[in-house]
């Protein structure tokens, strides 16, 4: 059983009594608000997000000492009606690969969860693969193939005389790329909730006579709308910070107005000036999610019974269901490989030796894995602090650690350039700092699936051992940790996957004579040889693909397992 | 199945561990005590050979930071005084001239300066060419022959190339000539210049110059404005193309000179060293090279021109100061964006 909104599962809910006292509402909802404000946030908890909250600041600190040199000619070049229009150009497209985001990765978070989809358990891995490409090697692939003079055109040639396809860029090539290589956070976040939800609510709907599809839009939707949030927010500031894809399809935002101050005009003054716009146009973007996420709180009281979930029978809405599936496969996974494939052999036909750069490969995982653990670490007081202990504090220390994720890389890593060079010469080129710069980048990626799986866990749970004497620690250790294990492995994976391809930051940062995978790519593409690119690139995607599959599969095994703690 | 995961991702980290560390011991075996450190925004691809051959000749040590040219320009004003780099070798003289404006880079040896043409170095002496390159119009040679192209990029606003002209709009180079536009003609005239281009609907989807060469040598599009040299870099993946290069003669922006160049920070304590580079790339094994292996134009008269190429004194080029050039990326990439070519 569960305790939930009332309000959200009206009226089924009701007829199957799973709303306790349904004559006083207000009480059924655990609201944090209320009872929280009155506890303490214990003091070790603060220092800790603190801690974090500081080394978020930084980039923010940099841009405000650089917006400090403004004179009256930098105003007049930074608020002209053009910068307006482009905020608005991005703010739209960020609209709008979120909304297409959330069309694909949640009916696929479903089907590949909840339905007899043919070949479910493969395509719960094959969708969540588009996250590896980089969306800038997506976008070069997407052009490649689709352009008005690509593959497809050449194909067409011969039989249909086709000389010249639509091009594809501007808002749709920029809205194709970003959101087949984007959707994945909102597949894999809303993924781990309907894994995480009691699967005895959907049930009480069907046996009260909901078809599955009524069931899915009246349950299991509003159940899952603070993951659709936190993945759809993911996705939203990924958009408004890229570069990459929206540069190749040439579609003009907010990165770009940043990137030609500090590339074309060497002004570093107005590139702050925007760069803190573009981070008042994430705030905006969080408070929005905010609303959306609502203050619905739901919890399992337990982890339920063990028996396994209904599979929903698609009938014959199977073959649509599969089509899906096959389109998204087709367009954001076998046609980047494929082109990237097709440089590799044109390249090994032409004499090319395959260089395979396992030490780039090696330097790839080791930053990218320690960024992972240690944005879990510094994510879990953030986290733990926006579910637990709601406030003022805690949304000032949630929002701050979205402030580099809502940057472009660029901008975060000449901000840590100047810190480290000035203030700790030490640090500065070194390992350490590519990983603390990756952290501050990412954090929310990990914080995210792990607030959700947070407030996927009661705290009449924790409130049950605290009544029992057990102190803080030893109920977080015993009982919470194992509880939120899932969110923070969700969360460390998708920092891991997105710190692989990262490239302004691991360029200005790394040690001299330091390589990765993204930057191996970037070299063979900066001296125009697709074919030295398409190497690196082949294998920074089986690199990642692998973890992906782990995750992917573990879900599955944790599904039949699922958690075996005994709460109650 | 669990411990079997687990098992498999600790076998991928320590794999990953010890490639890393291989590959850090053996970085830090070739830097000596105290290596010089250049920032080079040229390509790897095209230059580390040659900065190997200044290490076994000269007996000095390099450690060498590949970037963007720009961005380690960014990089150099953010690190002020506390830069570790000692050289910064850029593709451009633009990011050279930034980094010089913020006081960074110090005064080179008269010599060496002197040695180079005029129009490669800068008026202040704190940075100097080392190779140069023309920019020019690729033509499909199964398409057109020389005498049909227009003498000045200007000619490309004629109705007659409707579709048929290409440029990667985003490139710094091309970039570059639209700005030297701009010193040469005004903004204004620029501006009916880029809006006449876009009237003929060019085809604008490439990455950069490469990109353009090959969509030239595919047939996509007849004409592609590029640097000289991309034909033969296109060429050397390809075979043989049916590609040429035609020169204006026009004596405007469409044949710009731009020069590659190098610079020493102000604060570096290696200066005998740095300038030795400076020597070594302005010198005999430099003028060289470039020529011979990248098929770019030697910055010092003696060195004459590669085969293949119109000898820059035939070449009626702008006459413009590239240390101005710089101030002029932004406001060029402004109208190109206005124009709605970028």
């Amino acid at each position: 059983m569960a305790s939930c909104d009332p309000a959200l599962l009206d009226p089924v809910s009701r007829a199957a009594g799973l709303d306790p006292r349904p004559e006083d509402r207000r009480h059924a909802l655990w609201i944090p608000g209320r009872s929280a404000l009155r506890q303490r946030i214990p003091p070790a908890l603060l220092a800790a997000a603190a801690a974090v909250g500081g080394l978020m600041l930084l980039p923010l600190a940099y841009l405000i000492l650089r917006a400090g040199d403004a004179d009256a000619g930098t105003w007049n070049l930074v608020l002209q009606p053009r910068t307006l229009g482009l905020a608005f150009r991005s703010a739209a497209l960020a609209v709008c690969v979120t909304a297409a985001s959330c069309a694909i990765g949640v009916p696929l978070a479903w089907l590949t969860a909840r339905t007899d989809l043919p070949g479910r358990r493969a395509w719960t891995v094959v969708v969540a693969l588009p996250l590896v490409i980089p969306s800038y090697i997506g976008a070069f692939a997407l052009i490649g193939a689709l352009g008005p003079h690509g593959m497809l055109q050449e194909t067409l040639a011969g039989p249909f005389g086709v000389e010249r396809l639509p091009d594809i860029s501007g808002f749709p090539g920029a809205l194709l790329a970003l959101t087949l290589f984007t959707y994945p956070y909102v597949y894999l976040v809303v993924a781990a909730a309907i894994r995480g939800l009691d699967p005895s609510l959907e049930d009480a709907s069907r046996v009260l006579g909901r078809s599955p599809w009524a069931t899915f839009w009246s349950v299991t939707a509003p159940l899952l709308k603070p993951s659709i949030a936190a993945g759809g927010l993911l996705v939203a500031l990924y958009t408004l910070h890229d570069f990459g894809a929206v540069s190749l399809m040439r579609y003009n935002v907010f990165t770009q107005a940043i990137y030609i101050q500090y590339r074309g005009a060497f002004d570093r003054t107005p590139a702050a000036i925007l760069s803190l716009m573009l981070v008042g146009l994430a705030g905006i973007v969080l408070v929005l999610e905010q609303r959306a996420r609502g203050r619905a709180r739901y919890y399992r009281s337990g982890t339920g019974s063990k028996r396994p979930v209904t599979v929903v029978r698609l009938g014959r809405w199977r073959w649509p269901a599969l089509a899906l599936c096959c389109g998204i496969a087709l367009l954001a996974l076998v046609l980047p490989v494929g082109v990237i494939s097709f440089y590799l052999v044109r390249g090994l036909v032409g004499g090319e030796s395959l260089a395979l750069s396992w030490s780039a490969a090696g330097g790839s995982i080791v930053v990218s894995t320690s960024a992972a653990v240690l944005a879990v670490v510094a994510a879990l007081p953030v986290a733990l602090l926006s579910a637990r202990y709601p406030g003022r504090v805690s949304s000032v220390a949630e929002r701050l650690s979205y402030s580099g994720y809502a940057l472009p890389g660029l901008v975060v890593a000449l901000a840590f350039v100047f810190f480290a060079a000035n203030f700790t010469p030490m640090l500065y080129q070194s390992l350490p700092l590519v990983v603390i710069a990756y952290v501050v980048l990412f954090l929310p990626q990990a914080a995210e699936p792990i607030r959700g799986a947070l407030l996927q866990l009661s705290p009449r749970v924790e409130e049950a051992g605290r009544a029992l004497g057990k102190s803080r620690l030893r109920i977080f250790g015993s009982l919470v940790a194992p509880l939120i294990a899932r969110g923070a492995i969700a969360g460390g994976g998708l920092v891991f996957l997105t710190a692989m391809k990262e490239l302004p930051a691991t360029l200005l940062l790394r040690p001299t004579g330091f390589e990765t995978l993204a930057m191996r790519v970037w070299t063979g593409a900066t001296a125009g040889l697709y074919s030295r690119a398409a190497a690196p690139a082949l294998l920074l995607i089986v690199v990642c693909a692998l973890p992906l599959y782990g995750l992917a599969r573990r879900v599955e095994v944790r599904e039949m397992q699922d958690v075996d703690v005994r709460a109650e | 199945m669990r411990v079997r995961s687990w098992v498999a991702m600790g076998l991928l980290l320590c794999g990953g561990l010890v490639a890393a560390c291989g590959d850090s011991t053996e970085a830090s075996d070739t830097s000596g005590d105290d290596p010089l450190v250049v920032y080079s925004g040229r390509e790897e691809e095209y230059v580390e050979e040659l900065l190997d051959d200044f290490e076994n000749d000269e007996g000095i040590d390099l450690e060498v930071r590949y970037g963007d040219s720009a961005e380690l320009a960014a990089t150099l004003l953010e690190e002020g005084d506390s830069t570790p780099a000692d050289v910064f070798f850029s593709q451009d003289a633009g990011s050279l001239g930034a980094v010089s404006e913020d006081g960074l880079l110090g005064e080179l040896d008269l010599e060496t300066l002197e040695r180079v043409d005029e129009q490669f170095r800068s008026p202040d002496g704190t940075w100097v060419g080392t190779s140069a390159r023309v920019r020019v119009a690729a033509y499909n040679t199964d398409v057109l022959t020389s005498d049909e192209l227009p003498d000045s990029i200007n000619g490309f606003t004629d109705p007659g190339w409707k579709g048929r002209i290409g440029f990667p709009p985003g490139n710094s180079s091309f970039q570059a000539s639209i700005a030297a536009m701009i010193l040469l003609d005004g903004e204004d005239a620029t501006r009916t210049f880029l809006e006449g281009l876009k009237a003929n609907e060019p085809v604008t989807h490439f990455e950069d110059n490469e990109a353009t060469t090959r969509a030239v040598a595919d047939g996509e599009i007849d004409v592609g404005l590029v640097n000289h040299y991309y034909i033969y870099e296109v060429a050397r993946e390809e075979g043989d193309i049916p590609v040429a290069n035609h020169f204006f003669s026009g004596g405007d922006a469409g044949s710009l000179v731009n020069a590659a160049g190098i610079g020493v920070l102000e604060g570096t304590d290696q200066p005998e060293d740095a300038q030795a580079l400076v020597e070594y790339l302005t010198g005999e094994p430099g003028q060289i090279y470039f020529p011979a292996e990248l098929v770019e134009y030697p910055v010092v008269a003696d060195y004459g021109t590669p085969e293949d190429l119109v000898p820059l004194d035939d070449i009626d080029e702008p006459d413009i100061d590239l240390s101005e050039l710089g101030a002029m990326l932004a406001p060029a990439q402004q109208l190109l964006l206005e124009v709605g070519l970028l």
